[in-house]
């Protein structure tokens, strides 16, 4: 059984977004275990990548923050490795294309499984490009977590038949960042995903407020937050910490309000 | 394997948001790209307002000079807007109105294939916005003024090096927020499917007349045929009705740079390695993590990481070979062609000039080269100078 599946039968998760190595990777490993420590049920740790398409303002600059601080991707894999002493949540890798290809995707898989990564986000992977990832993935017990955007439509029941891990539903239009209101019929999305599928789903893009959390866990099972966690990193810097995770208990705390 | 493959190459590496948006596009392409009344509307408008067919002239002084193969220039720089890209500007509009876009988004490095898709929305009553890196609303200060002139929105784009690869990122970034009346007019053979065949189809008018025209005035086909390469759309184009002839040479002139031993080159099948960016597999500029690198070239338009995922085959297979040109080489071709010939062509279309300077010698005179001149270079000229240590007042 997945440990990503796992981590939602606790009632409604929250997944914050934490990128590797902004500002350092010192400075991240803390974060994370802040998050941990105050609830997160999964973390997505971000490796940085040179040209984030997917990517409002807030996350390209610490995707860029992190590659000046020299971050890698063999250096993520050790700052798993790291947490993995004392960290038990799942951790999913959310990164680009190129970065799992160039290392070699099989390896980059394989590693993952070595170091103690559940599962994968590649957000310039669509369900046709999938196998190419998705099959290493399976092979090495990584989950390949698909998403599903506002205009997936008639795609959401053949994304959803195959997702493993749980699904991310893209809320709005555009890129990441926040957003002071989602109008997409996130309802409508997750009856058609139930329809195909009992992987549980989350909705992230454009979330940083408690109350938006609760409204989109109660639709779904659960609420992704990175840009407003990146934003609190970039603010405090070595200092941020403590105030990720004061933040991630607010907010398991709201998406914890609509239990199941 | 997906679709939109060129061997290994290509596939639609986007994201979801995308996906039903390119899937609507391939849709209306095949409906109407052999659709009669389509073809009649958009040869209509190639001829009678863009100019075409364009010539083909024979480059006599350029011959003699270099005293080998008989050189002749395909002569896109005289299509209106100055360059090939008006040709899939064209096509893309029209289709996109086909769909009901009312907006056209694109992404420029020199600008031109912004002034192409600010003329084409002008003329088609459509609202325009082009991502032009800031670094290049710098170097192409006069293409910006044209866009705005035209009615188009010039958007700077201030992320990673400011050049053409950050205004692809922000242009499809852009097209994610906004779907249901925008159509993102790619200006390359790149991107991913169906972008690379849409404008590959839109392109290969170049050598659908540049074939005709030699068998008119030569009797015979050509023994090779040069251009620039950044993307690939005006090569692509160049090449496309030759690449079953087999003894037809077909060679890309990549952007070097200050060389390709030096980290200041765009050179991707050079220097470039395989990779997944910007929707496609194809080769790019990269670290051993599959960072893209900051590519640099003299030239705006050639100043890009990646390659076209049908170059990449055409160099998989060996049927096309790609050559890399310096800054330096494109200068002196530019002044070359301007001294010689009185064409000033693009700093781009230079590579190719430069490219041709080193091979007409070394073939026989009753060898004969196309050289595709992709654009004119009126809007290089300050850079030129610049180049040159040469102040001029605008």
């Amino acid at each position: 059984m997945s440990r990503i599946t796992d981590a939602f039968k606790g009632g409604k998760a929250f997944i914050p977004f934490i990128t590797a190595g902004d500002p350092d990777t010192d400075t991240t490993a803390k974060v994370i275990r802040a998050a941990a420590e105050n609830g997160a049920d999964i973390i997505e740790i971000g490796i940085p990548f040179s040209d984030p398409t997917a990517e409002g303002p807030v996350i390209q600059g610490a995707n860029l923050r992190a590659l000046s601080g020299g971050m890698t991707t063999d250096r993520a894999f050790e700052l798993v490795r790291e947490l993995r002493r004392d960290v038990n949540t799942p951790f999913v890798f959310m990164t680009y294309a190129n970065v799992v290809f160039s290392y070699g995707t099989d390896r980059f898989m394989e590693r993952c499984a070595e170091t103690g990564v559940d599962g994968i986000i590649l957000p310039d992977v669509p369900f046709e490009e999938r196998e190419e990832f998705a099959l290493p993935a399976t092979q090495h017990g990584v989950d390949f977590i698909p998403l599903i955007a506002p205009t997936s439509d008639d795609r959401i029941a053949m994304i959803a038949r195959e997702a493993k891990g749980f699904i991310y539903i893209v809320s709005s239009l555009g890129v990441t960042g926040v957003r002071s209101e989602i109008t997409t019929d996130i309802g409508a999305i997750v009856d058609t995903i139930r329809q195909n599928t009992d992987i549980p789903c989350a909705v992230g893009f454009g979330i940083s407020e408690p109350s938006q959390a609760a409204k989109m866990a109660a639709l779904s099972d659960g609420a992704i937050v990175g840009s407003a966690i990146i934003r609190i990193i970039e603010k405090y810097g070595k200092d941020s910490p403590a105030y990720v995770g004061e933040y991630v208990k607010t907010m398991k705390q709201a998406v914890g309000a609509g239990r199941k | 394997m997906s679709k939109g493959r060129f061997g290994i190459h290509g596939g639609q590496y986007i994201p979801e948001t995308l996906m039903n948006a390119v899937i609507e596009l391939e849709n209306a392409y095949n409906r109407y790209k052999d659709d009669p009344d389509f073809n009649r509307e958009l040869t209509e408008l190639l001829n009678s307002y863009a100019g075409r067919p364009s010539l083909l002239y024979y480059a006599e002084k350029m011959t003699k000079d270099l005293g080998g193969a008989k050189i002749y220039l395909k002569r896109e720089d005289l299509n209106h807007t100055g360059s090939h890209k008006i040709n899939n500007v064209l096509g893309q509009a029209l289709l996109a109105k086909k769909m009901g876009k009312t907006r056209l988004i694109a992404e420029t490095g020199a600008g031109q294939h912004g002034v192409a898709t600010a003329t084409a929305a002008a003329l088609l009553d459509m609202e325009c916005v082009v991502f032009m890196g800031e670094e290049d609303t710098k170097r192409q200060a006069l293409n910006v003024y044209r866009m705005k002139l035209l009615g188009a929105d010039v958007i700077p784009v201030k992320s990673g090096t400011a050049t053409l690869k950050d205004a692809v990122s922000e242009t499809m970034r852009e097209w994610t927020s906004r779907i249901a009346d925008t159509h993102y007019c790619l200006g390359s053979v790149m991107g991913p499917h169906p972008f690379p065949t849409i404008v590959r189809d839109f392109q290969a008018v170049i050598s659908r007349e540049s074939r005709a025209q030699i068998l008119k005035a030569e009797g015979r086909l050509p023994d090779a045929v040069i251009a620039c390469v950044g993307g690939g759309s005006n090569a692509i184009g160049s090449f496309y009705h030759y690449i079953n002839d087999k003894d037809v040479r077909l060679i890309g002139c990549e952007a070097a740079g200050r060389g390709i031993d030096t980290f200041e080159t765009a050179a991707t099948v050079n220097t470039g390695k395989l990779g997944i960016f910007h929707g496609m597999k194809s080769y790019f500029c990269q670290d051993e993590y599959g960072q893209i690198a900051p590519v640099y070239s003299i030239s705006a338009g050639l100043d890009y990481p990646g390659i076209g995922p049908e170059h990449a085959y055409l160099h998989d297979t060996g049927r096309a070979e790609y050559v890399p040109v310096t800054d330096d080489e494109a200068v002196n071709a530019f002044e070359y062609l301007s001294r010689t010939e009185g064409i000033i062509p693009a700093i781009e279309s230079a590579h190719a000039v430069a490219h041709a300077i080193k091979e007409a010698p070394k073939m026989g005179r009753d060898k004969v080269m196309i050289v595709t001149i992709s654009g004119r270079g009126d809007k290089d000229c300050a850079a030129i100078a610049r180049y040159r240590g040469v102040d001029i007042h605008e």
